[in-house]
């Protein structure tokens, strides 16, 4: 695989950043109680990470090092200002219902962690590639968690009715758990699990060993 | 490669960050605002026509709420103010500015706003030269937040047309229900104002009974919110009593009166 492809496409399966780094959690529980808000909010974080990976890439070799992480922060902080505003302007309601959550991709690991792991060190193209890449990762597991929790606790998928709910006078009683941000917990963890069964390298090692159940032990001595 | 981490290069880079920063979110502050002050407009010029019953399909918001009177009025004396310019009313620094507005005590203050204005904003539509409703803003707070909305009354100032919140941070699915289509039609035909003018209406909890008498008084709670369902009540009292829109209402009533 060409350098570029391997940037574009590692990070939604092989190098998942919610699923193999476990970061920008906190986003993927808050947003996803409904697919149109998800998708805005995952175009959102991507255009934010590709655009933050370019421009720290484009400036790299003249950041100092003692004040880095006040630049990227900076740089992320702006385009995510710009992002909410844009929103305000073109999609008031989504920004209405996003509300506070546009302005936490500030502090979206993901952003801050390829700015600093990959734009600080490679060219601004593929930075930039990189951090779409990542973007597209970051989308498909909240686009998958939004489409679980909005089935099951709305009936609906993308807004239209597959289920009648019996508040609108239809036979399913809707899950409200799947509405609360516990339940993207449950999701991800079971989505995490899924992807390791597939892509079983992904499985980390132990790092200790659970010592022997005493009562087995006895039993076996017995 | 030159050195970077000089003192005199830390602060060209830090000083021109913050410059190329600065003027790119002022640019699309300034470029955008107008866009997002209509769309804000917009929305609760959309929320008060729902109120009213007043929305049509296919017709734009703006062109639909030309119907629309807008007064402000002075909530101590309950009269019409003439001498405030509707366009520059806002309710934020109304309410928080000591000259304009009051500090609730906590005995008045059932809908948690601390603060009220003395003026606030009123809509009336009328039919021809025939007042058909009137568009009363109420707010007051819910569970994790204020619930901001409009309520809109028959000529009688006792039968609801309509309810609609614009602005809450209620729990999506349980709290957040006051935005149900459903929830919201129940309103409705529902009375605010008993035959001697105290305010009765209310959410209860569960369903209402509706061979009770109160029955034109009450509204279902939303299951699993019951929070949110009281502060709605509350917000009801509080803006239709003597504090709210009370005396505005008595003042219409009367004109009513002196005109038959």
């Amino acid at each position: 695989m060409s350098k570029a492809k391997e940037a574009l496409l590692n990070p939604i399966f092989n190098d998942n950043p919610i699923a193999l780094q476990i970061l920008g959690i906190c986003s993927a529980l808050a947003v996803t109680g409904n697919l149109y808000i998800t998708l805005i909010m995952c175009v959102a974080l991507t255009s934010v990470v590709t655009l933050s990976n370019l421009s720290v890439s484009l400036i790299r070799n003249h950041i100092p090092t003692n004040i880095r992480i006040i630049v990227q922060i900076s740089i992320i902080a702006t385009l995510v200002m710009l992002v909410d505003e844009v929103l305000q302007a073109f999609d008031y309601e989504s920004s209405k219902t996003l509300s506070v959550f546009v302005g936490l991709i500030v502090t979206n690991c993901i952003v801050m962690g390829r700015a600093e792991a990959f734009a600080m060190k490679n060219g601004p193209l593929l930075s930039a590639i990189d951090g779409f890449g990542n973007g597209l990762g970051y989308s498909i597991i909240l686009i998958i968690i939004a489409i679980i929790r909005e089935f099951i606790g709305a009936g609906t998928f993308y807004g239209i009715e597959i289920m009648p709910l019996t508040t609108n006078g239809g036979w399913y009683l809707a899950n409200n758990f799947f509405l609360t941000p516990a339940s993207s917990f449950f999701i991800i963890g079971f989505t995490i699990w899924a992807l390791r069964e597939w892509k079983t390298d992904q499985i980390e090692k132990p790092e200790f060993k659970i010592s022997e159940n005493s009562l087995e032990a006895e039993k076996r001595a017995v | 490669m030159n050195n970077n981490d000089t003192i005199k290069k830390t602060l060209i880079v830090a000083i021109s960050l913050c410059l190329v920063c600065s003027a790119l979110i002022s640019f699309s502050a300034v470029e955008l605002r107008d866009l997002q002050e209509a769309n804000k407009t917009l929305d609760k010029q959309n929320k008060i026509l729902s109120a009213a019953g007043l929305l049509e399909e296919g017709i734009d918001t703006s062109v639909l709420f030309e119907s629309i009177n807008t007064k402000i009025v002075n909530l101590e004396t309950g009269l019409f103010d003439q001498n405030i310019n509707i366009t520059d009313y806002e309710e934020g620094s109304f309410s928080r500015n000591p000259s304009t507005s009051i500090e609730l005590s906590s005995d008045v203050d059932i809908a948690l706003l601390k603060r009220r204005e003395n003026f606030q904003t009123v809509y009336l539509h009328y039919e021809g030269e025939l007042l058909n409703a009137i568009i009363l803003p109420v707010r007051g707070y819910g569970l994790w937040g204020t619930m901001k909305g409009y309520l809109a009354l028959e000529p009688n100032f006792k039968t609801i047309i309509g309810l609609e919140f614009f602005d809450h941070k209620e729990t999506p699915g349980l709290g957040g229900e006051i935005d149900n289509p459903k929830w919201k039609a129940i309103w409705k035909g529902k009375e605010v104002y008993s035959d001697n003018g105290d305010v009765l209406i209310s959410v209860i909890k569960g369903s209402v009974d509706k061979s009770s008498n109160d029955s034109k008084y009450q509204v279902d709670g939303l299951s699993g919110a019951t929070i949110t369902s009281n502060g709605v009540s509350n917000l009801l009292s509080f803006w239709l009593g003597d504090m709210g829109y009370g005396p505005l209402i008595d003042n219409m009533k009367l004109q009513e009166t002196k005109d038959v």
